[in-house]
């Protein structure tokens, strides 16, 4: 260690941030990471918009009977939940928020390829966001999430139509991002960056990035097929007109499969970069990790049918998506265990960041452990439609990719603002959304096993405990994800001054000043080494 | 009235018994799975924490001999979770055989279901021990799912076509009935109980409840009163196939296609005539669709079977 | 790691924005592709009834549009292999005919509309076919509209950016733009084309000569 202290850190006098301080030149950026904050300040009002409408859920089935809302309005509530948690925060959280602030910069880049493109897609998200706002003061859409037919088309007396806008726009801002991202990765690398050089996260947004550009077109079209049919009746999904329910269902999941892979796979690269910084480590297995990414991505194309079990279709379609959906989990896995060898032999830190991301890896593994019994057809016939399918997939969204989310903010929070957050804060944060995530979620398993279907709002009396359980988890938790906005704003004004490299961490970002100048990097920079060079027997260097 | 007691739920039919067996295997396996990778990882944090002294050198990248054998194995166990859920999964459609029919028509926000005897129940279903029966689902409107917890069994009901389930309940008691499928404003309402006896009280049971045609004597008055025995009689003077026999009939269509005559056929052709005409015939025959409901289309059905000779 | 100064960026221009289009015609394909789906399944319900519709449609006209559509890929092909040795008069005059064959496509496809309407042949609006197997006629008239309808939406954007790109080359002073724009938009007019050849035969071919 040097005799002589090194200077005290301080907030650069110019950065992106500095670049003009009116609303116009926020609101007709150009620079991906003021769109990347534009974007963060959206999702976060949409997180918290979905998350009340949990919150009267949760209150709602504190008791048997539906005393709390009209069986309507639960309909119109859990509806709302579904739509705004995945199409206006989880799909773009990460990619987004995260994704548009770092892949030019973890590449060495000074823009994305095409930024006009990019300040569109944020537009595109906003008007998405008006045209469901619009739909919520109409008086909302009861249909779920899933806007099965006939039921969409035929039957529900609610806003369909505009929560099928809301949807089909929102779209488009997320293929404009993923053509963004896929030709920047291909086109725009420093020199000496080699894809084998990239870090999992740039992988990770990579496959995220395919999936986006090519599923999301069926569901635009998808949702545009459902309001012709329930505006011009016109047969397509309704068998009294001629067609077939089981049509809309393929069509939906076909997308909404390789959706959950767009709202997992950025958490997973934040992850890898986190345990890698904080156990002062080289992820294990790198190219492993590369491929199960791709791997991922692409089979999780293969597997939209597990969705339909029970739903009509052919025995034998039923076994092949069984099939397929058992081998999707192998590339997970890989992951998994990558993660843990990392941690050997490293030396490793707990910080917030850090806790984030062990969260992640014991609840995705639960999670993901779950999918095995619903990928089992004969015990998906039992736990399909139950809160078992919703306690998995909120431990892998929620206990996974929120949580990743939560690190990676956490984490790159110096390199956007400038500024440290309070570490102390940070744990008790953590903690406390972990132990309230279990606590609302874990039961959920029981009562989907014990036979508590989805979408009721009324249940069996002698479920009560497990549903007042959950409810009480679902306030912690609720209290979890507030202190957050509390000290990161905080810090905005009081913390200190984070400097280029406050984690000492590897990774282009960390190469340059926090905040980042408008142009990234003063001068474009050569790589010439592999990712994550890390010491864990040296761990101050 | 519940069935479940805490956190047990009973295992009422022969499918629940092999389900409950399955999954108890998933949980073990997973559970040790999970518990000793949270093992390993709370190890390695505790014992490479940054303040400890430990030896840390030589670290590996990778380990091609580990990483192959933990992809192909959790791949291998996988598998067999596979192979061993399909097989169970393919006893709930197969082997009809001997079974009792009852078919289940659900529709906003109930559940009917009819026997074959003509004995109807809403919301209720009650069933013999140890028999194996046979559920046909068809609904008025939307997407509806028949689920019963204690018996593992759920199966979507679907606008426009005919589905099954075949099991046989093992367990005397009163069992909970949920609709699974969202379909409206009482979804959550949409539920009742079945009902397992012994067979003694059960044919009691199906005997009661009043003089009721059966399911093929209503079938028959509502052939009749629809006028399909106008043409379909064979001493009529339109030339149209005769119906005596033709359950599970082979019958040859106009396109040069085989079927064989089941529920979804006999249906189809009260609903769409013209979609799969019999070779040597005209396509003249009149839609019913909005004449004729789901439950009249099953009691024609059972008329039409009746006309064959048993054993079918 | 070092730093070292790189100039800025011209040659991976035409790079970026030509995998930026193929990576958009990848989702244009997606997006075309539930439509064949929806196609393909409602066919296979009632291949008959398909039959029968199909050959309701007016093939001459069809099969008009086709050479239509091929040979203005073919002058966009031309004006695109020009571009880049500079000929631009051949260049302009090259698009323009793209252009106008475009025009005519959709003049045809208009044309046949009207067919259609008088024939009583529109879903929803004016549909009085009564004849064996209504409900599948309705149904690939429904998707026969629909499709080619958006085809000719992507047409008449794919004529306006060719015509944008014919008048922006009078001005000789800025070649290397025109040439990548001009690649990009080549690459857009192919995917039209391409898929109507796809719905061709799909709407006029099937069980022709019955």
């Amino acid at each position: 260690m040097s005799a002589i202290a090194a200077p005290l850190p301080t907030v650069p006098r110019e950065s992106f941030l500095t670049q003009g301080y009116t609303i116009g030149s926020w609101l007709g950026t150009r620079d991906h990471k003021r769109i990347a904050i534009l974007y963060a300040i959206s999702i976060t009002l949409f997180f918290f918009l979905g998350g009340t409408a949990a919150a009267i859920i949760r209150l709602e089935l504190m008791t048997p009977q539906g005393d709390v809302v009209s069986a309507d309005t639960y309909n119109k509530l859990f509806t709302l939940h579904g739509v705004v948690m995945v199409w206006f925060f989880l799909i773009p959280s990460i990619p987004a928020t995260l994704g548009n602030f770092l892949v030019p910069l973890m590449i060495g880049a000074k823009e994305v390829a095409f930024p006009k493109l990019n300040l569109l897609s944020w537009y595109i998200y906003v008007l998405g966001g008006i045209f469901t706002v619009a739909m919520l003061i109409a008086g909302g859409v009861d249909t779920g999430w899933t806007f099965y037919t006939p039921f969409s088309t035929m039957f529900s007396n609610t806003h369909v139509v505009l929560a099928a806008m809301g949807v089909f726009i929102v779209g488009f801002s997320s293929i404009l991002t993923g053509l963004n991202f896929i030709v920047t990765i291909h086109r725009m690398r420093a020199p000496g960056m080699t894809w084998f050089r990239l870090p999992l996260f740039v992988w990770a947004l990579y496959a995220t990035s395919l999936i986006l550009v090519l599923a999301t077109p069926v569901l635009a079209m998808t949702l545009t097929l459902m309001v012709i049919e329930r505006v011009l009746h016109v047969g397509i999904f309704d068998p009294a007109l001629g067609g077939d329910p089981l049509l809309f269902q393929h069509l939906f999941w076909f997308y909404s499969h390789p959706a959950v892979y767009i709202m997992v796979l950025p958490a997973m690269g934040v992850v890898s970069e986190l345990i890698t910084c904080f156990a002062r480590k080289r992820i294990f297995g790198y190219r492993f990790m590369c491929y199960a990414i791709l791997g991922i991505a692409a089979f999780g194309f293969l597997v939209w049918g597990h969705h339909m079990f029970v739903s009509g279709q052919s025995v034998y379609a039923g076994m092949v998506f069984s099939m397929l959906s058992m081998m999707v989990a192998v590339p997970s896995a890989i992951k998994v265990f990558n993660w843990t060898a990392t941690l050997y032999k490293g030396s490793i830190v707990f910080t917030a960041p850090m806790l984030y991301a062990l969260g992640f890896v014991g609840l995705f593994t639960i999670g993901g452990m779950t999918g095995i019994y619903l990928a089992t057809l004969a015990v998906d016939v039992h736990l399909t439609d139950t809160y078992f399918v919703i306690a998995h997939f909120h431990y892998i969204m929620v206990g996974g990719s929120v949580m990743a989310y939560l690190g990676g903010i956490h984490y790159w929070w110096p390199k956007v603002t400038g500024r440290r957050y309070s570490e102390a804060w940070g744990r008790v944060a953590a903690l406390i959304i972990f132990f309230g995530f279990n606590l609302t979620f874990f039961p959920q398993y029981l009562l989907g096993y014990l036979g508590m279907p989805r979408r009721y709002h009324e249940y069996p009396p002698d479920l009560q405990v497990l549903n007042v359980l959950s409810s009480a988890g679902a306030s912690i938790l609720a209290v979890g994800y507030v202190l957050p906005l509390l000290y990161l704003g905080w810090s905005l004004f009081k913390g200190a001054p984070a400097g280029p490299n406050p984690w000492n961490a590897r990774g282009l970002e960390w190469a340059t000043d926090s905040p980042p100048p408008q142009e990234n990097f003063r001068e474009v920079p050569t790589v010439t080494q592999e990712p994550y060079a890390y010491d864990p027997e040296h761990p101050e260097r | 009235m519940n069935a479940t007691k805490g956190w047990i739920l009973p295992a009422a039919s022969d499918v629940a018994h092999r389900v409950d067996h399955l999954l108890f295997a998933l949980f073990v396996v997973t559970g040790v799975t999970a518990i000793a990778i949270a093992i390993v990882i709370f190890v390695f944090c505790l014992r490479y924490r940054r303040s400890a002294q430990v030896d840390r050198s030589n670290a590996p990248a990778n380990k091609r001999w580990l990483e192959y054998t933990w992809t192909l194995t959790p791949l291998a166990i996988f598998l067999a979770f596979f192979a061993w859920g399909a097989v169970v999964y393919a006893g709930f459609y197969g082997n009809a055989a001997g079974a009792m029919p009852v078919f289940v028509v659900g529709k906003q926000w109930m559940w009917r279901l009819e026997h074959a005897n003509g004995r109807r129940e809403i919301d209720q279903l009650h069933l013999p021990l140890g028999q194996k029966v046979r559920l046909v689902f068809a609904t008025e409107d939307v997407i509806h799912s028949f689920y019963v917890p204690a018996f593992r069994i759920k199966q979507d009901a679907v606008p426009g076509r005919y589905t099954e389930l075949t099991f046989t309940p093992t367990r005397l008691g009163t069992y909970d009935l949920h609709c699974s499928e969202y379909c409206g404003t009482d979804h959550a309402r949409m539920g009742g109980q079945v009902v397992v006896m012994r067979p003694e009280d059960f044919a009691r049971w199906l005997a009661g409840g009043g003089t009721r045609p059966t399911m093929a004597a209503r079938g028959f008055e509502t052939f009749r009163r629809l006028g399909c025995s106008g043409c379909h009689d064979s001493r009529g003077s339109v030339h149209a196939p005769d119906l005596n026999g033709i359950w599970h009939r082979v019958v040859h269509l106009q396109d040069g296609r085989t079927i064989v005559a089941d529920e979804a056929y006999i249906r189809d052709s009260i609903l769409l005539p013209k979609r799969d005409v019999v070779a040597g015939y005209e396509p003249i025959m009149p839609s019913f669709a909005g004449q004729v409901s789901e439950a009249e289309i099953l009691d024609i059905i059972a008329y039409l079977k009746s006309t064959t000779p048993e054993p079918r | 790691m070092n730093a070292r100064v790189v100039p800025v960026d011209v040659p991976w221009r035409r790079e970026t924005a030509s995998l930026g289009m193929w990576v958009f015609l990848a989702t244009e394909v997606m997006f075309f592709g539930v439509l064949f789906l929806a196609y393909l399944h409602a066919r296979i319900v009632d291949p008959q009834g398909f039959a029968a519709a199909s050959r309701l449609t007016h093939e001459w006209l069809g099969t008009i549009n086709t050479g239509v559509l091929l040979t203005s890929s073919l002058t966009m092909a031309l004006a695109v292999r020009n571009g880049w040795a500079g000929h631009r008069r051949l260049v302009i005059r090259l698009l323009w005919a793209t252009a106008v064959l475009g025009l005519a496509f959709i003049v045809i496809k208009g044309i046949e509309y009207g067919l259609e309407w008088r024939d009583g042949l529109v879903p929803v609006l004016n549909f009085t076919y009564s004849g064996a197997h209504r409900r599948a006629v309705e149904t690939f008239f429904f998707l026969y509209f629909l499709m080619t309808g958006v085809h000719a939406i992507h047409l008449t954007i794919g004529v306006i950016l060719v015509a944008w790109l014919a008048i922006r080359d009078r001005d000789p002073a800025r070649p290397v733009r025109r040439r990548e724009s001009a690649e990009c938009i080549g690459l857009y007019w192919h995917f039209v084309d391409s898929i109507w050849i796809v719905l061709y035969p799909l709407i006029y071919l099937v069980d022709l000569y019955r």
